[in-house]
């Protein structure tokens, strides 16, 4: 059984559709004990960082989520769940979870590609160069593209916890992978086959990179 | 870097495709959920849907589309259509939309985005503009003016100053419809997508009057478009999306072709 936690930030039903959708049982709860007994956790999000450390706090899943990670369970961290995983955000500098060293970073206001200023949100549809060979990303297509929808990114303090990066204006790390850990900025429930293969290989994974 | 988004448009009333799509020679499908399967599979980039029902009845068949095809297709897709109230869009997101659209209501009443944006994040809330050319006044400086009720209602709106006030006041995106190119299959409307687009820190969707490839690449290039809604053109099977990413890919536009 996978769970999806439940801390009241948007979005939870469009990855147990995704799931659901590849035959993957799944409880969306904020239960700490329920959770405990998942095999695979996986951490979603869309929201604030500010809203949703207050929400985990409240509901003690913060220190539950540093348990999990220190027991290798895997678990896979999305989109906001990607960047609060990191030690904080700028966004209302926020203090995060502290699992992997870093920062989430604000994409700077004048953004630019050549002579075309880029907008914020960075919203749509880009690739992700991976930079590790990990069973989570394993038989994606070298040219898959995935759904983006963000305001800031992690700039992780080890180069060596990136797995993954994105061009939009300024090259940033769209995916890290540490341990049991992997947290992906995009939305792999919403990217068409490559993301469901993504979330496949996740939900077979038992925690360990022996590559 | 993005890639330029293709988005095909499905008009929904109580339930059905108002307009039969034909995805075979024979095959007429009347059922929103199959027409998105098949566009998703396709290679669409996103799928919007506008629900043109009034009754309440309607509605509430309408919540259950947006759930068969949150099950069915993994990627985006907004929903929108007579759109009042954050409990209205509440029951579109938790049924299974990334997007909501507001129009002629967010004209009435736009405080609704700024609750949209703070309720869902800017991210959800897609601001739909029907756009009508006139000649320039002191209200309308730009000479084009935002029309309501289905293009039926000026509104005495400078189009530019909406888009740049609904942006303020937290809409995500913008989704661009000229009334003028709209169902003409002429071309898009350059001038005006140029102009919002460059006005605008958000992204924007061009709207009406796509009739071939060629159209696309006019308004992603010459119109910054970040996305281009398509109908006719794929509805009754002109083009493929393959075919018109193929076209775009081939003239140098960034575009997904792997899905």
């Amino acid at each position: 059984m996978i769970g999806i936690i439940d801390y009241r930030a948007g979005n939870l039903t469009s990855v147990s559709r995704a799931l659901a959708f590849l035959n993957e049982p799944s409880v969306i709860t904020d239960d700490r004990e329920l959770l405990d007994q998942a095999s695979h956790i996986i951490f979603p999000g869309v929201g604030t960082a500010g809203t949703a450390m207050a929400n985990l706090k409240e509901k003690g899943l913060a220190d539950s989520l540093r348990k999990w990670v220190q027991a290798k369970k895997p678990l896979l961290g999305i989109c906001l769940g990607s960047q609060i995983i990191f030690d904080k955000s700028e966004e209302a500098e926020t203090q995060c979870l502290g699992i992997i060293p870093g920062v989430v970073r604000r994409f700077p206001p004048e953004l630019h590609d050549g002579t075309q200023r880029l907008k914020i949100p960075h919203m749509g549809w880009n690739s992700v160069a991976f930079t590790k060979s990990h069973p989570v990303f394993a038989g994606l297509p070298e040219e898959a593209e995935f759904y983006f929808v963000h305001s800031f990114y992690a700039d992780p303090a080890d180069a060596a916890d990136a797995a993954g990066w994105t061009e939009y204006g300024i090259k940033f790390c769209s995916a890290v992978a540490r341990g049991s850990l992997v947290a992906v900025q995009f939305h792999p429930e919403k990217s068409g086959r490559p993301g469901l293969m993504l979330l496949k290989n996740f939900c077979r994974w038992n925690g360990k990179n022996d590559e | 870097m993005m890639s330029k988004r293709i988005i095909p448009c499905l008009d929904v009333r109580d339930g059905r495709l108002t307009k039969g799509i034909k995805f075979t020679q024979n095959v007429d499908i009347g059922d929103p959920v199959e027409a998105a399967r098949n566009y998703y599979e396709q290679g669409a980039d996103e799928i919007v849907f506008y629900d043109i029902t009034a009754s309440a009845e309607g509605r509430a068949i309408m919540l259950d589309v947006v759930k068969r095809v949150a099950e069915t297709i993994f990627i985006p897709f907004s929903v929108g259509g007579g759109i009042k109230t954050v409990e209205e869009m509440r029951e579109v997101i938790l049924a299974g939309a990334e997007k909501v659209s507001v129009n002629t209501w967010a004209v009435k009443n736009p405080g609704i985005i700024a609750e949209g944006a703070r309720a869902f994040g800017s991210q959800c809330i897609v601001l739909g503009m029907d756009v009508k050319k006139v000649p320039p006044t002191k209200q309308i400086p730009t000479g084009y003016e935002i029309v309501i009720n289905g293009g039926r209602t000026p509104v005495g709106m400078d189009a530019l100053r909406w888009a740049q006030d609904a942006e303020r006041l937290g809409a995500g995106e913008i989704c661009l419809n000229s009334i003028d190119a709209d169902g003409m299959q002429d071309g898009y409307e350059l001038n005006l997508t140029e102009m919002i687009s460059s006005g605008v820190g958000i992204p924007v969707i061009a709207s009406g009057g796509a009739g071939k490839p060629q159209h696309l690449l006019d308004v992603l290039t010459k119109g910054k478009a970040d996305a281009a809604l398509i109908a006719s053109m794929v509805h009754y099977r002109t083009y493929t999306i393959a075919e018109i990413k193929d076209f775009l890919a081939d003239n140098n536009v960034l575009v997904r072709r792997s899905w």
